[in-house]
């Protein structure tokens, strides 16, 4: 196994969440009800897909295999429990909530009966990941077919045992019931001694927003007794019998190789386990303080190259671009040339943005125990599968002998999607034949991680003198292509990512590129209304068609009071909207700018957000408020800096993270679309809030502030 | 060996063979398997692994065991009594003040330290008392709301 500092390869900035779910199952049927007991169970196939059609649906179930590409299934219990099961992960996203409350709408039964079995992968079905808000997209579906079937199970099960058919009967309450005879038998009577299983190839009617009973309401979270208490045990929380702690031995810079190890002092230390493979070093045991003190006694000498430091990070970003582009990450509308030849006022920018960190307050960390040539790993991650795929692959074991099991997470926002901890943790174990834990310490957290990517934004463009927009070219290095597009009608545009030399590990973060283009885009927007001295968002109306983007703008607006008069010196105002992954965001933004200090203070945030029918208002505004919060530090301070291969603020007392004196008033006006599918909701609020606060700060100062983080030491005094 | 260093700890008491300068929260964690307390930075920059120590919150991976050894040690696990919640948290779960809720311990904590002093605080008095709390999540104005309602009920039980 080679050190995760050799794998610099950054991150798809997009994934293909398309990919169909083709893994094996683990569980044969006869092992399946073993574990769950008798009872009904539904199981959801892959649309599209040969075993979908293979697998009609069957009321009785005679195949010992199960097939090859379930989704999503459940199981109702004798004792009338019902057990749904996803490979989702819970991360603070209400996740577990949001989808035992779709189950137990559709399937008309008490919220408090449905368990979410999540993000196991010996139990649930292959799943790509917690990942690009699709949880609500495509899993809530899903399971609300596999609910429905299983009610129609149940009600089939009913007309049978009376004799009669089943049209007329009702299924509520956790119960089918004979309105014409006023009998009813609960679902664990229906259940009881069956082992009835049924596959379903999907596109059954769901049971549509509007009469939905569970799912729609503010049910608070799941099993949110155990978070209170202290007894939720995160992955850094499991203890197994016999376990050690270990910790890895980091090089002094990125992309470093090992030239010498002596470790004759570390291996003769009682208790230790030291290993080295390839340039990984690690050391597991009996406590945190031995491992650390056996990685000190090494010594081991690395060849460094020398590297680039965030100082020159735009220019390199720039200079580094690759000449080749395709026609994926780039598209021609009209003639920019023209339009900007038509303009009556053009505007040129140029907007960078900085690599900053996630920072999920649980570092990342795994427990890892072999048996018998079997690999168990409990880990915080977004993607379990991938996990065990990376484990499978650096032990030369088969997928079905390694277990990914996620514990529900203390945060992610996209930065858990890759395996580094459990593939320590396990090279660790199996060196010491014992179970061993890896917790990262927050220095590695904020170092061996992965960051999200910097950029550089160049715009042109040009403006009729009645605010139509006339040319529009947008240019992005490096940091990504969601939302790359605008969503103004502009007859001439160009717009193209570039990639280009990264020089840190890159990967997801909330939101994507899109808070980058979302940044560069509303900020010059801004910038042209001033040009064209329309107000900000009456140039947006003006070339805007997309009538759910104008809804989330106007609600946005009304409840913020646009426009509205300054009652003080120093005062500001601002808008940014945009639309991603289904969702739209508005944001309106207040500021108060102390002129001799320097100090931008934020006094008020108000962002509307709608992502189709809300299944939980109260998760939903959760996630909403969180995001603001959270893109407030990206916002105005948050940035990793590095040099010669280091990163030199990797800690919470020099990366500055909104704390609650940064907090401001803060409302979320949420947009119900119950005529619409629910759309996911963890990411897109986070993208309006940067370019509203830039605009608030122009609008109070006259200052244009094109780099992301905007103020990290205030205003500079002398723009100011 | 060291001496055994006595501990007391949600009222019980623990004799720890520990080598002195092990922070507090190492001790709870890895040896008494108190694991509600987190960890989350180590320089006392988070608040994740506040307790209170003789009733003032505490960053316990800045503690060294030995100086722990004097006072009474309350952890998120001593809170509950009877089956009960203490009132910091009823309300924290009352309000659904968390998202991934890994901070969570460290807010109650840090929030029953500051009432225990201070019963009916004012928003500016919540926000500078938990200003070393981090939540990644942007839980704020549910905490602070949380820690407001608490302050009222505590009130409204000693009357």
């Amino acid at each position: 196994m080679s050190g995760p500092s050799v794998r610099f390869v950054p991150e798809p900035e997009r994934y293909e969440f398309t990919a169909g779910p083709m893994h094996h199952f683990q569980l044969a049927r006869r092992d399946f009800f073993k574990f769950l007991g008798a009872g009904i169970a539904v199981f959801a196939v892959a649309k599209n897909s040969l075993a979908a059609q293979e697998t009609a649906p069957t009321h009785g179930f005679h195949q010992e295999e199960l097939p090859q590409d379930i989704t999503a299934w459940l199981h109702i219990g004798e004792d009338g429990n019902v057990t749904a099961f996803t490979g989702k992960v819970e991360i603070g996203q209400n996740i577990r909530t949001s989808l035992a409350q779709t189950v137990a709408d559709e399937l008309r039964v008490p919220f408090e009966s449905v368990t979410m079995v999540t993000a196991d992968t010996a139990l649930t079905p292959f799943d790509f990941g917690t990942v690009g808000s699709r949880s609500m997209p495509t899993m809530s579906p899903q399971l609300r077919r596999v609910a429905n079937a299983a009610r129609e199970l149940l009600v089939r099960a009913a007309a049978k045992e009376w004799n009669v058919s089943n049209e007329g009967l009702t299924a509520a309450d956790g119960k089918v019931t004979n309105p014409a005879t006023g009998r009813s038998l609960r679902y664990a009577e229906l259940a009881r001694g069956k082992t009835l299983a049924q596959n379903l190839p999907t596109e059954d009617p769901v049971t549509p927003p509007d009469q939905w009973t569970i799912a729609g309401k503010p049910i608070p979270k799941k099993d949110a007794r155990a978070f209170v208490t202290g007894k939720h045990q995160y992955a850094p929380d499991l203890r197994r019998h016999g376990m050690l702690y270990g910790k890895v031995l980091r090089p002094p810079s990125f992309g470093a190789t090992l030239t010498s190890y002596d470790a004759k002092t570390a291996q003769a230390m009682s208790g230790v386990t030291i290993v080295r493979d390839g340039d990984f070093i690690g050391a597991a045991a009996a406590n945190e303080g031995d491992a650390v003190k056996a990685l000190k006694a090494i010594q081991a000498e690395w060849k460094e190259t020398p590297q680039t430091s965030s100082k020159d990070l735009f220019s390199n970003l720039k200079k580094n671009a690759s000449a080749k582009s395709d026609d994926r990450s780039r598209r021609t509308k009209g003639s920019v040339e023209d339009g900007l030849a038509a303009a009556a006022h053009r505007l040129d920018a140029t907007y960078t943005v900085a690599f900053i960190a996630h920072a999920p307050l649980e570092p990342r960390a795994a427990l890892a125990e072999w048996s018998d040539g079997k690999l168990t790993v409990w880990t915080g991650s977004q993607r379990p599968f991938a996990v065990r795929d990376e484990l499978a692959d650096a032990f030369k074991v088969t997928e079905s002998n390694v277990r990914v099991i996620v514990p529900d997470t203390g945060s992610a926002y996209g930065g858990k999607h890759t395996g580094d901890a459990a593939l320590e943790a396990a090279r660790l174990a199996r060196a010491a034949g014992r179970p061993v834990q890896v917790v990262w310490a927050r220095e590695e957290e904020f170092t061996w991680a992965y960051f999200r990517p910097a950029g550089v934004i160049e715009i042109k463009s040009g403006i009729s003198a009645d605010g139509s927009l006339t040319a529009w070219e947008f240019h992005n290095y490096n940091s990504g292509m969601s939302a790359i597009d605008t969503p103004y009608t502009v007859p001439n545009q160009h717009i193209q990512f570039h990639s280009t030399l990264c020089p840190l590990r890159s990967g997801s973060y909330r939101g994507l590129a899109a808070t980058a283009n979302i940044f560069a885009r509303e900020s010059h927007m801004d910038a042209l209304a001033r040009a064209a001295q329309l107000d900000p968002l009456d140039l947006r109306f003006k070339n805007l068609i997309d009538p759910r983007l104008r809804a989330v703008l106007e609600a946005a607006a009304k409840s913020f009071g646009w426009p509205r008069k300054k009652s003080q010196a120093g005062q500001g105002f601002g808008v940014a909207a945009g639309t991603e992954k289904g969702g739209y965001v508005a944001t309106c933004a207040e500021v108060v700018v102390d002129r001799a200090s320097g100090v931008v203070r934020v006094v008020r945030i108000t962002t509307a957000f709608e992502c189709g029918a809300i299944v939980n208002p109260d998760g939903l505004r959760n996630q909403v408020i969180g995001a603001n919060i959270q893109g407030l530090g990206g916002a105005l301070f948050e940035a990793i800096e590095f040099e010669n291969g280091r990163i030199t603020n990797a800690r919470f007392s020099r990366y500055r993270v909104p704390r609650f004196r940064d907090v401001p008033e803060i409302e979320a006006v949420l947009l119900n679309r119950k005529d619409l599918p629910s759309a996911g909701a963890g990411e897109t609020p986070i993208m309006g809030i940067a370019p509203a606060i830039g605009n608030a700060i122009f609008d109070a100062t006259g200052v244009r502030l094109n780099a992301l983080p905007l103020v990290p030491t205030g205003l500079p005094a002398a723009r100011a | 060996m060291a001496r055994p260093i006595e501990l007391e700890i949600n009222g019980k008491r623990y004799e720890i063979q520990s080598d002195p300068e092990t922070p507090l929260l190492s001790v709870l964690r890895d040896e008494l398997n108190l694991t509600g307390t987190k960890y989350g930075c180590g320089e006392g920059q988070c608040g994740a692994c506040t307790v209170l120590l003789g009733g003032a919150p505490r960053r316990s991976c800045q503690i060294p065991v030995s100086a722990a050894a004097a006072k009474p040690i309350t952890t998120i696990e001593g809170l509950e009594k009877d089956g009960h919640l203490h009132p910091v948290q009823q309300a924290f779960l009352d309000a659904g003040a968390f998202q991934c809720a890994y901070c969570t311990s460290g807010m109650i904590l840090s929030s029953v330290g500051l009432l225990s002093t201070n019963s009916n605080p004012t928003t500016a008095e919540i926000v500078q008392s938990l200003q070393g709390n981090i939540c990644r999540c942007g839980t704020h104005p549910r905490i602070i709301d949380a820690v407001r309602h608490a302050a009222t009920v505590m009130q409204e039980r000693v009357r």
